[in-house]
């Protein structure tokens, strides 16, 4: 009987297989995890921004009920530094300034959150008590707190290392050729803007149990990671000097990241190192306030940008001058965010012929600023974004039309950027198209019209972007100062009844791997989706992986599987040439039936791995029993999603809110696997872009205090917030990577912001208003309507 | 959160008794405020004595030309009491609007008027209404009762045990919500009835919540959205922050007025 099973394979929106167990409140969450004996870390944090550490007595915390241990920075002197994954060189080839980031501080604490000393105990509530009996005597001084205040002559310095407070002064691009340009240009535009602050907020704070097995000598670290074998090799190689063999690493159930759970923390480091002295695991768990503080920030940039136009309105050249904000130490991969993640997506869709790029890196008072959800791209678009609708302002062209004739043409790939990056398809044209129909944006006027009837003021924006991910290849990222290969790893292992467990190198933290990494071998395989289990997060169980980040794991961790699985398939062909007494290059495979070409004698792929684990009847002499392949895949560029966001806004005057009530995107991710996945993610991804454009903001005041330092004060998204989200793709594939895909899980969170704020400028057009800076807030938008008053578009 | 003790005490009496033998100690109804802060440890009560026990405290009734609340009365109570979506909707609807679920169903009347935030909605509404407030020893009203930020007339130890509401013909509000904390940013409260012509503000003011009395005279004169829609409030008097400045909040104030009276017809 021929049984018709649901298709499961690519393309099919298949629900998430994790879902039931996250639902259900069943996930196993690093909090969850409670291990025998354990003990409980509080880690006291520095009040200050800035502060000499004249002495630090822990007698009356040692002597508190419950307290097992009580360490601060002298304990740990002997231990490295939190490393720094990415080394950017200075214009004159100098390497940037790398001060030392240590787990606990060692005689200064250098923002508000930096960690002191760490309190082990029975259990947190007694850890906490006796942090509180700590005395330490600061001597506070005068903090950096923003990045103007750190660049003034005479600043306070962040660090000894850092003149200036300058990590580093790097640029890209031919500068020579720029100049030439913008002498020939009939019109030069310029552009100002700062990229806001965001505080990370995933739902699940961060946490890390550590625990050392005093008869073994191996140490376990179970933490909220993006990326567990990368954590073993930072902290096992770089701070605590163990091996890999002696340190295994566990991600396990992870709730969202966000990018912010990549780097390396100082709590993972304490409780491993600790575990080890205390002979007990600790955990620790960190509560929203310490999120808030201790989590790496993202963005936070003000740029400066001028664009050369020719009297038709084609794009001469771009100039970019950015600062960017490190906090007071590098996180893991902070210095390559505004430099390689960002600059070199200066040209956007558009043919810019030359490009040039200023960047400077500066230490501040404040907590680290690392990658966030687009980590750079976002920061690109949004200033690429807006000057363009500024541009078309200024030289009264339409600002699709300009867009338009500025858009690399379809038959352009591959197209080479003056700004390293080759493209390797796309087609903008199709994405615009697709969007400016589905928001149907020649009925916008109309629209606008009613809403003002109403006295309400409508607005519509557009952004075309292009973003880059699945970083890659290993080598060309070593040479621009990745301290780390960038490639993946994928074991497919096919069980003696054909049952698969994959076990992959990305981590999954929401975006439902379980069941996209599934399809991909159910459909190339032919194994029902349910038997395929997917293993992540276990330095123990999987071989190697660099962790998910980038939206990398479907391009470069799926690439690995589909490697993994040729292997799988070619093994598989030679042991069912010999079940059919056929020559192997006769033998065909298509979703789990091998084929002798030509005839009706099969054999399943049930057949073949029960003759491979019970290899009676085996070529044993040629090949080896079992049916399990490794593959790692180093890529050969990045893959380049793109597309068009177009917001459309309703602004209530008399309140200056920003009501969002409408928002289109169509992107262009390459294969798409689950729709269904894919459209989550963009809508995510969107809500992080209205939240940046309209409500966030990490916000410190003079003193180095952050002032939006709890949910009270910093906006994040609610439902409310955002319009519904309609999502469409339009499909070129990727050329270089056997799938074809190309990424989806940042697109929503960098084609939005310029898309919004586009969007509220249009609505305030009456109003002479040519920038509002994020976040667009009610009181921002007032002081505008109101007029005349000096606050007007800040 | 640091130790404490912990009473339940099922009568006023009792509550009255434990919190006057300890002055550190603290009464705790709905703990939407105080648990916050206890686990902050922003609070060192020695004692907290938890009033969810105490039948008397409960429940909504109507007394005539008046409506009588139990200061145990949570948010979502109020919000789809009949008795008070009958005589005061404009109430009923101010309670729908607090907070979330969560904090609607655990927050009480009783404990919201005895915190006097500035930036919660029922200060507003209570001055506006000309209510009384109800405590164990006495009564008083809301004029003298919210005397400015988190500051009340209540002496240490003294329970909030009902707040009695006179029935208005008329009354509206309306509020601009903080973005991120979505407590009041300004919200203004009409009403016209025994008390007069009243209008009660909260969050944007610099003391907490407050009556605008030209807005008073103006609506007393002229029950009208118009009547209000050019009287500006001084700058001076109103609170400025991250998320938006005196000025602002002053402007909006004028704004939700002309909107609290429509809302009021
Ligand atoms: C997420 C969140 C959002 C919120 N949003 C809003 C909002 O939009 N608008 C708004 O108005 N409020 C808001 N609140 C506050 C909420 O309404 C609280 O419930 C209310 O302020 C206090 O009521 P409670 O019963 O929870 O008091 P508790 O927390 O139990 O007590 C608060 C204080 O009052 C004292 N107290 C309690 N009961 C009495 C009594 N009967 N007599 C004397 N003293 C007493 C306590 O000792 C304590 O000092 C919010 C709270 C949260 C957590």
């Amino acid at each position: 009987m021929n049984v018709v099973a649901p298709f499961e394979g690519i393309g099919a929106s298949v629900r998430r297989k994790e879902d039931l167990r996250f639902l259900s409140g069943r996930g196993q969450y690093t909090d969850d995890i409670n291990r025998p004996g354990q003990t409980h870390a509080f880690i006291l944090r520095s009040p200050h921004a800035h502060a000499e550490i004249r002495s630090i007595d822990v007698t009356a915390a040692k002597a508190m009920p419950g307290v097992l241990a009580v360490f601060t920075g002298a304990d740990m002197a002997g231990i490295g530094g939190l490393p720094c994954g990415w080394q950017i060189h200075n214009k004159d080839g100098s390497p940037m300034a790398e001060p030392k980031h240590p787990v606990l501080a060692e005689g200064k604490v250098r923002h508000v959150g930096d960690p002191v000393a760490v309190v082990v105990a029975e259990t947190k509530a007694q850890a906490r008590d006796a942090g509180e009996a700590i005395v330490v005597d600061y001597n506070p001084l005068p903090a950096a707190a923003t990045m103007d205040q750190a660049l003034k002559a005479g600043a306070p310095q962040v660090h000894e290392g850092a003149p200036g407070n300058l990590c580093y002064d790097w640029h890209i691009g031919d500068k020579a050729a720029l100049d030439a340009a913008f002498a020939k240009a009939h019109k030069v535009v310029s552009f100002e803007t700062t990229n806001n602050r965001l505080v990370p907020n995933a739902m699940e704070p961060r946490a890390a149990i550590g625990e050392f097995d005093p008869q073994s000598g191996d140490y376990t670290l179970y933490t909220t990671s993006q990326n567990p074998h990368v954590i073993r090799l930072l902290m096992g190689a770089f701070v605590l000097n163990i091996p890999e063999a002696k340190l295994r690493v566990v991600a396990p159930d992870v709730g969202g990241g966000f990018g912010s759970k990549i780097y390396h923390y100082a709590e993972e480091a304490i409780v491993t190192w600790a575990s080890a002295r205390v002979k007990r695991p600790i955990k620790w768990t960190a509560e929203r306030t310490e999120s808030f503080m201790s989590d790496a920030h993202g963005r936070d940039h003000v740029s400066r940008a001028e664009l050369a136009l020719d009297a038709d309105g084609k794009i001469l050249g771009l100039k970019v001058h950015t600062l960017a904000n490190m906090g007071a130490y590098l996180s893991t991969f902070a210095p390559c965010v505004p430099t390689y993640l960002y600059a070199t997506l200066l040209a956007g869709v558009y043919t810019t012929p030359v490009i040039y790029a200023e960047v400077k890196a500066v230490f501040t008072n404040t907590v680290p600023v690392d990658a966030y959800r687009g980590a750079g791209r976002p920061e690109a678009t949004y200033l690429l974004e807006r000057l363009m609708d500024v541009a078309a302002a200024e030289i009264g062209m339409d600002r699709v039309e300009f867009r338009r004739k500025n858009f690399i043409p379809v038959d352009a790939f591959p197209y080479q950027t003056p700004v390293a990056l080759q493209y390797d398809s796309g087609n903008y044209f199709a994405t615009l198209d697709a969007a400016l129909q589905a928001a149907d944006w020649k009925g916008f006027e109309a629209r606008r019209a009613a809403a003002k009837a109403k006295g309400k003021l409508r607005g519509i924006g557009i952004s075309t972007y292009l973003e880059a991910c699945g970083i890659a290849p290993s080598a060309v990222v070593g040479s621009l100062g990745a301290r780390a290969g960038l490639y993946e790893v994928g074991t497919i292992r096919v069980h003696p009844t054909g049952s698969v467990t994959v076990l992959t190198g990305t981590h999954s933290h929401g975006q439902g791997h379980e069941t996209t990494l599934a399809q991909l071998v159910a459909d190339r395989l032919g194994v029902p989706l349910a038997n395929i289990d997917i293993v992540h997060g276990d330095t123990a169980k999987v071989p190697f992986g660099m962790g998910t980040y980038g939206s990398r794991s479907l391009a470069v961790g799926g690439s690995a599987m589909f490697k993994a699985m040729d292997k799988i398939i070619a093994k598989g062909k030679r042991i069912a040439a010999h079940l059919m007494e056929a020559s192997v290059e006769d033998v065909e495979f298509d979703r789990g039936t091998f084929r002798v070409a030509g005839t009706d004698k099969t054999k399943s792929l049930t057949d073949i791995s029960l003759a491979a684990y019970v290899p009676h009847n085996y070529p044993i002499e040629e090949i080896e029993p079992g049916l399990e392949e490794t593959a790692f895949y180093d890529p050969k560029n990045f893959t380049y999603p793109g597309g068009c966001h177009i917001a459309e806004v309703e602004i209530d005057p008399d309140t200056g809110k920003v009501s969002m009530v409408n928002f289109t995107a169509v992107d262009d991710v390459g294969r798409v696997i689950n729709p269904m996945i894919v459209e989550g993610q963009v809508q995510g991804g969107v809500a992080q872009g209205i939240g940046q454009a309209l409500l966030e903001s990490a916000i410190y005041d003079a003193q180095g205090q952050l002032i939006s330092g709890s949910m009270m004060d910093y906006t994040m998204p609610r439902a409310d917030d955002l319009a519904p989200v309609s999502v469409a793709t339009h499909t070129t594939l990727c050329t270089h990577n056997p799938l074809g895909v190309k990424g989806c899980g940042e697109v929503g969170a960098i084609g939005s912001p310029p898309a919004v704020i586009n969007a509220v400028v249009d609505a305030l057009k009456d109003y002479g208003v040519r920038h509002i800076e994020m976040p667009a807030t009610p009181a921002k938008i007032w002081n505008i309507v109101n007029g005349g008053r000096k606050m007007a578009a800040e | 959160m640091y130790d404490f003790a912990y009473h339940k005490p099922s009568s006023v009496a009792d509550a009255v008794k434990l919190l006057a033998a300890d002055p550190d100690a603290r009464a705790i109804s709905g703990g939407m405020t105080l648990l916050p802060a206890l686990k902050l440890r922003l609070n060192k009560p020695t004692a907290v004595v938890d009033l969810s026990g105490i039948a008397e405290l409960r429940g909504v009734k109507r007394e005539g030309g008046t409506i009588v609340v139990g200061a145990l009365t949570k948010h979502y109570e109020v919000a789809t009491s009949a008795e008070i979506k009958a005589a005061i909707p404009a109430l009923a609807w101010m309670a729908s609007t607090i907070g979330d679920t969560q904090v609607r169903n655990r927050g009480t009347m009783g404990g919201s008027v005895a915190n006097n935030d500035p930036s919660a909605d029922y200060p507003a509404a209570l001055l506006a209404l000309g209510a009384t407030i109800q405590t164990d020893k006495r009564k008083i009203g809301a004029d003298d009762f919210f005397q400015g930020m988190f500051a009340t007339a209540l002496d240490t130890g003294e329970i909030v045990t009902a707040i009695h509401i006179p029935v208005p013909e008329k009354a509206g509000y309306a509020k601009m919500k903080n973005p991120a904390s979505r407590y009041s940013m300004a919200g203004v409260f009409v009403a016209r009835g025994p008390a007069g012509v009243r209008v009660g503000v909260n969050g944007a003011g610099a003391n907490g919540a407050f009556r605008a009395t030209a807005m008073e005279a103006a609506l007393a004169a002229n029950w009208s959205p118009d009547a209000v829609a050019s009287i500006k409030m001084d700058p001076a008097m109103m609170n400025g922050d991250i998320h938006g400045s005196a000025e602002y909040r002053a402007h909006l104030v004028t704004v939700m007025a002309k909107r609290a009276v429509a809302n009021a017809g």
